[in-house]
């Protein structure tokens, strides 16, 4: 579970994050939607400590990540919006890094980078350099590298960003196979699809702060509107942002 | 496992399977400083022992007026060529490069007694024509001694009035002081191998994680970012270290084949120069690989890094320059200063002088010191927000 109470963040004059609360349950997918710039992904590197927030709290099963980053870390599996893999190293090579960055020793990471393999269907190219590899493999690669250790939540930000039907289609299923297993699953996207078709949960950002929350029908209601898109755009006003 | 070990690991997994690496690390840096050095000492040195058993050829005017001297100089090999008009406008134009003029009253002042003119035409900006123009010079001038002494005995006179003052050269060079003027680059080019060796993995750490995207996912894992950091570190110092072993190897053969005997040096690369060296490489190896990797985090892309590290490459030439130009004393306090104090033991040791062990451990405390305090500097900027995020 992962609870994010109150986070502030600015970057010089500008405020990124103004006061953004939210909580996204075990055994649910929540999606963090927002247009382009609402501070979707500083929200969630202040989750993963990549950034202090100036004020505010983050607790991931309780455990507070300003006071305790590595334990937070440790039940987190990340996929940020950099996901770059090292070429000279095969995918599995890749994945099993991060195995023992976590503290796999060789013979878990081996293990648990077979059952990886086998759920993202990478036989194929998981003992390939993953120079040249597709958009599709290296998304694969970086998901397995960030699930390598089994974290309880797991947190994406725009995993559908640049892969084409088929590929998103498979990454749905995964997650959904992961909210069956009780994961706490966090996805930030700005596309709507993605929301109406994947998340149990809605919580819609804009300018840096919560404008909406609720399940996509609780949105359409709450907007007196047919269509997500046109409660979204309601809810965050038309001059939010530009919308991809 | 440790973090830092991982990394360290990882990091020279991936390296090893670059070309561009390789080839900076284990060829280019170490073996091409030797190589030119090689070829060039080879040149320099043929050509000196050559010239001074080849013989001269000089173009002489009016050799009829002076047969005695011109014989006398054709034993010390002097080779007489055709005389030619207008020896001035030929010189100047480059199209005989000495000659000696003898003037046609020579013979007569000879016989009276009298200083017999000869002139020596060539152009001293011509380097090789001025050591030519040298040896005819000193030819003349023993020629000319002799006759002096042998004029002074014939009327009665001892030959060293001539001499008042006798002039005896007792250099104190030793055949291995001489050795290291020759080998004077090689503690510059020890230092520039260190630099060249590992600044692929330096620049790697930060700008080269960052453009490909890796170093936000690689952060996000629960081992301290310093760990990270002091991985990458070992992995540059590994390479820089490898390289400096490997361009000492190579500077070893490079002694090896030089006919160090034939020119009255001799230098001493062997196992105790290298146990002396190798030790004092060390710290300064990891100075540079934290100096490179700090610099390089400035860095917004790859490129932009190897612009900023050529500058900083640029750094240890600064004690080499003052070495090699203002030959000042050494003191014990230069061996406080990094890259002087590596360099002054290099030198000290290719002149066959001794390594005190203060002057070691000074070197190596002061250098370790000077890493420790840039590592403190590269942590904190490896720790802040900035770096993290991929531009």
């Amino acid at each position: 579970m992962i609870e994010v109470r109150d986070l502030h963040k600015s970057f010089g004059s500008v405020q990124a994050v103004d006061g953004v609360s939210f909580t996204a349950a075990d055994g649910q997918i929540t999606g963090l939607l927002g247009p382009n710039g609402a501070g979707k992904t500083t929200t969630l590197r202040m989750l993963y400590t990549l950034m202090h927030p100036d004020r505010g709290q983050v607790l991931v099963d309780g455990v507070d990540a300003a006071r305790e980053p590595l334990q937070v870390r440790r039940s987190l599996g990340v996929l940020p919006d950099a996901r770059g893999l090292y070429k000279r190293l095969t995918a599995r090579e890749n994945i099993g890094y991060f195995a023992a960055l976590h503290g796999l020793t060789p013979t878990q990471a081996e293990a648990r980078i077979d059952v990886l393999v086998n759920t993202l269907d990478m036989q194929e190219f998981a003992g390939r350099r993953t120079e040249g590899f597709s958009q599709g493999q290296r998304l694969k690669t970086a998901i397995a590298r960030a699930l390598v250790h089994e974290p309880r939540n797991i947190v994406l930000d725009e995993p559908t960003n640049g892969l084409d039907v088929l590929a998103t289609r498979n990454l749905r299923q995964f997650l959904r196979q992961l909210r069956g297993q009780g994961h706490c699953v966090l996805l930030s996207t700005h596309i709507m699809q993605e929301v109406a078709a994947l998340c149990d949960r809605v919580v819609i950002i804009a300018r840096g702060r919560v404008v909406a929350e609720g399940t996509p029908q609780q949105l359409r209601e709450q907007a007196g509107a047919e269509q997500l898109e046109e409660a979204f755009m309601r809810l965050i006003g038309s001059d939010a942002g530009e919308l991809v | 496992m440790n973090g830092t070990a991982i990394v360290w690991i990882k990091e020279l997994r991936e390296s090893l399977r670059d070309r561009r690496v390789l080839i900076n690390a284990f060829l280019l840096g170490p073996l091409l400083g030797p190589l030119i050095f090689l070829l060039l000492m080879r040149v320099v040195v043929d050509r000196e022992l050559q010239r001074a058993q080849q013989s001269l050829p000089v173009v002489v005017i009016g050799a009829e007026y002076a047969p005695n001297l011109l014989q006398a100089l054709g034993q010390s090999g002097l080779q007489v060529l055709p005389p030619v008009d207008n020896p001035e406008q030929a010189v100047r134009s480059q199209r005989v490069d000495l000659v000696l003029r003898i003037a046609p009253s020579f013979a007569e002042s000879w016989r009276a007694g009298e200083p017999a003119q000869v002139d020596l035409i060539y152009d001293a900006s011509r380097r090789e024509v001025g050591a030519r123009a040298q040896r005819l010079h000193g030819m003349l001038d023993s020629y000319s001694r002799r006759i002096a002494a042998m004029r002074m005995v014939s009327r009665g006179l001892s030959p060293t009035l001539q001499a008042p003052l006798l002039i005896s050269e007792r250099d104190q060079a030793t055949a291995q002081s001489r050795g290291a003027v020759l080998f004077g680059v090689l503690p510059y080019m020890l230092v520039l191998t260190a630099f060249l060796g590992g600044i692929f993995l330096a620049i790697d750490a930060t700008a080269g994680e960052r453009e490909r995207q890796s170093l936000e996912p690689l952060l996000v894992n629960p081992v301290p970012r310093w760990q990270v950091l002091a991985g990458k570190l070992l992995a540059s110092a590994t390479f820089s270290f490898s390289s400096v072993c490997l361009s000492l190897l190579a500077f070893a053969l490079a002694g090896a084949l030089l006919p160090t005997e034939r020119m009255g040096v001799a230098i001493d690369l062997g196992p105790r120069f290298v146990f002396i060296v190798l030790p004092v490489m060390v710290p300064l190896v990891l100075l540079i690989a934290i100096l490179q990797t700090l610099v390089a985090a400035f860095a917004r892309s790859y490129r932009e890094a190897q612009t900023h590290l050529g500058l900083l490459q640029l750094i240890p030439m600064i004690p080499s320059a003052l070495l090699a130009f203002l030959p000042f004393k050494q003191q014990l306090w230069m061996y406080a200063v990094p890259l002087l104090s590596q360099q002054l033991a290099i030198m000290r040791l290719l002149r066959g002088e001794p390594v005190t062990l203060l002057q070691a451990l000074l070197s190596m405390v002061s250098t370790l010191l000077a890493a420790l305090l840039a590592f403190q500097l590269a942590r904190r900027l490896y720790d802040s927000e900035q770096l993290a995020v991929s531009a």
